[in-house]
């Protein structure tokens, strides 16, 4: 690894809560004035008359250390109020970390909010260079990229129209173009990738992964899993103010996704206990190189085993599979009947001849049933990780579901076919 | 899934780049003046901003700049020179008043915008890192363009009760900037601190027009600096602005007594006041996001 262009070291961040509405009243602070002797004179005595006031404080970053090297692109995830924003906020200096420290290599530019300092009386041209300069850039820099980024704007046409008669969508896409040509070493960028339509968006990936290719570090906050699947080498995970997990992006978004379901299903287990008469166990790909344990590799043939303890015979029992999105959607389902069980443990195998997703996290519904009703329903944890080549098309929104391999030919059409198609449509 | 891209800086190159050290301050801040002068463009943005806002949409656009204080001269002419029968050291009082009523207006817009600039601009605040200082001093940079303009007609007036008067712009006209500049550092020296005040304390915003009109009495705006009786000149002197306004019809008018000590010490207060205010404002600042 090279430098550590970011390297945090138990950056901690409290707020007394509700500090943010505690200003107003010039009063209050004057009390507290004249009260300080008082209370100082109290502790001086060691005494406690009366109840003491009591300050609740919230950390909303709690000993976060974490390096991050140059030239990688990392995303921050985690629930909101998790603090992945105040992160960012102590990193771009706008506020100061109450105890704890990071260091920062290169030229910083942040952008916490598209469109910060656009005025809307003020027309494109002008709020571009006011942004810019808002931004960190120079006038210099600005004027020499002016017409890069009014064309990835796509507002040609109206840059010298005062921007309150912008749609919300111009805006958006003149704010994120001026902050995508930014050119500092570092960028913080916090839930903005997720302006304009799906073709512009498209646009800003693009050029999220042309800015890492310079070799600029980029922090990335985002709650859109897919996204930072494709830019992140890395992920952090934020969960209150701590650090959850940091590691390989796949393996980080994963654990992070899992954890929403595994709040249901820790429900659903404490629900029935011990009580039933089979419950399953764990599961894993294939022992087959080279895919396994939860991660799969390749589109060709595959296993997948569930291991199942049977505490009482089972008779006529049946057991259903099903494959699934992180939003639940049922990509394949099948089952099978008939099965006789003693107690002991099983490993249920199912041999599939590949399995043409596209890449990203998914997670396998397993079930034992008979006539009489559900014995075990299982959400499988870890997630199915789906790691392949991608083979589909370079623009997500046209890529679909599966990962198919196909091929392609062009030839002209032989002419007799031509004079059969002209009679047709004659 | 992208593999990690090795950068392809060297480390040569590297080794230039800045290193910023990230931890909580205590206490008293040194005031970074390399970093103001690097963020000197993001000044001039600033206050281009205001100056393309402020008379968007309004009819008479910069002739407000003009009217303001030229209709605040009339009236004085006529409740003050006229009803009050106001000394002015032997002045025309239009003259007299329109004279000490640029800096005193430089003065109070700078004094009233630069409170509320850090709150006026929340959102910058919140979301940009720039040295803060920029916004109480962009706000005290918009009111010196009104004050040049201004200044242009101050000069037709004198030039037209001239023919009457004998008055001509006296010999130490140039140092106007000068006098412009200590105006300005008095309203940024108060400035500073009730625009940080400001932040946490909302009461400020209704404090300072309060405390406009209070200073305003206690600067020979619509006086001449010789009715202070004589023992009080000296405290008179620690305002700042009493040096302003004198200095500034001395300079332009030439009638009135030469600047002396007491400009000395209005030149004093100022750097105490401004100095005093710059670091308190450095000192409130880190917590600005947070309490805003």
């Amino acid at each position: 690894m090279s430098v550590a262009a970011i390297s945090a070291d138990r950056l901690t961040k409290r707020y007394q809560l509700g500090q943010r509405e505690a200003y107003g009243a010039l009063r209050d602070s004057i009390a507290r004035m004249v009260k300080a002797p008082v209370r100082a004179a109290r502790r001086l005595a060691g005494q406690t008359l009366g109840r003491p006031p009591r300050r609740k404080w919230i950390s909303a970053l709690d000993q976060v250390s974490f390096d991050i090297a140059e030239g990688e692109i990392v995303g921050i995830v985690g629930r909101n109020g998790s603090g992945k924003s105040t992160l960012l906020k102590v990193l771009s200096r706008i506020t100061d970390p109450t105890s704890g420290h990071a260091v920062v290599r290169g030229r910083v530019g942040s952008l916490l909010e598209v469109g910060t300092g656009f005025h809307p009386e003020l027309t494109g041209r002008e709020n571009v260079f006011l942004n810019g300069a808002i931004l960190g850039m120079r006038r210099a820099e600005i004027r020499r990229k002016f017409d890069e980024i009014v064309a990835f704007a796509e507002v040609e046409s109206f840059v010298d129209t005062v921007v309150k008669h912008y749609s919300s969508g111009m805006q958006m896409r003149l704010a994120f173009a001026v902050a995508a040509h930014l050119e500092p070493e570092i960028l913080f960028i916090d839930e903005v990738l997720a302006v304009g339509d799906a073709a512009f968006q498209q646009k800003c990936l693009g050029k999220m992964q042309e800015v890492n290719r310079g070799g600029r570090t980029v922090l990335l906050v985002s709650h859109q899993m897919n996204q930072l699947r494709r830019l992140c080498s890395r992920c952090l995970w934020l969960q209150s103010g701590r650090l959850a997990g940091a590691g390989p992006a796949a393996q980080i978004l994963g654990a992070y996704e899992a954890s929403f379901r595994r709040g249901a299903q820790r429900e659903a287990d404490a629900e029935d206990g011990d009580t039933k008469q089979a419950k399953f166990l764990s599961w894993c790909l294939s022992a087959h190189e080279p895919s396994r344990g939860n991660v799969l590799t390749t589109t060709g043939p595959t296993e997948v085993t569930f291991r199942l303890e049977v505490r009482t015979p089972i008779r006529r029992a049946r057991h259903g599979i099903a494959l699934l999105s992180p939003t639940g959607q049922n990509l394949w389902g099948t089952a099978v009947t008939e099965l006789e069980f003693a107690p002991g443990i099983y490993e249920l195998t199912h041999s599939l001849p590949g399995i043409p997703i596209q890449p990203g996290v998914y997670f396998w519904q397993v079930s034992i049933y008979t006539d009489d009703g559900m014995i075990d329903l299982w959400d499988c944890l870890p997630d199915l990780i789906v790691s392949t080549p991608p083979m589909t098309h370079y623009r997500d929104e046209y890529a679909g579901v599966l990962n198919l391999p196909s091929q392609f030919t062009l030839r002209s059409a032989p002419e007799s076919d031509l004079v059969a198609e002209a009679n047709i449509s004659a | 899934m992208p593999a990690p891209i090795a950068s392809p800086r060297t480390a040569a190159a590297a080794a230039v780049l800045p290193i910023q050290v990230i931890a909580p301050a205590r206490g008293w801040v040194p005031i970074r003046m390399r970093e103001l002068w690097e963020y000197r463009e993001l000044l001039y943005f600033l206050v281009w901003r205001e100056v393309k806002i402020r008379y968007k949409q309004a009819v008479l656009g910069v002739a407000w700049a003009v009217l303001q204080p030229f209709l605040t001269m009339v009236i004085f002419s006529v409740v003050f020179g006229r009803f009050a029968n106001m000394p002015s050291d032997g002045l025309p009082y239009p003259v007299f008043a329109y004279c000490a009523l640029l800096p005193w207006q430089l003065f109070t817009f700078s004094l009233t915008e630069s409170s509320n600039s850090v709150v006026a601009n929340q959102r910058l605040i919140t979301k940009v890192y720039f040295p803060r200082v920029m916004m109480p001093i962009a706000a005290v940079g918009v009111g010196l363009l009104d004050f040049v303009i201004s200044f242009v007609v101050l000069l037709c007036l004198i030039g037209f009760y001239g023919a009457y008067y004998g008055i001509s712009v006296g010999a130490g006209v140039w140092t106007v900037p000068l006098w412009a500049l200590l105006a300005m550092m008095t309203a940024l020296g108060v400035g500073f601190w009730l625009s940080a005040l400001n932040v946490k304390y909302r009461d400020i915003r209704y404090t300072v027009p309060f405390l406009a009109q209070l200073w305003f009495f206690a600067t020979p705006v619509v006086y001449p600096t010789s009715i202070v009786p004589e023992q009080w000149r000296l405290l008179f002197a620690l305002n700042p602005m009493v040096g302003v306004v004198d200095g500034f019809r001395w300079a332009l008018l030439g009638k009135t007594n030469a600047p002396d000590a007491t400009v000395a010490i209005s030149i004093g207060a100022v750097c105490v006041m401004f100095v005093a205010g710059l670091f308190y404002f450095r000192r409130m600042e880190r917590t600005f996001a947070d309490v805003i």
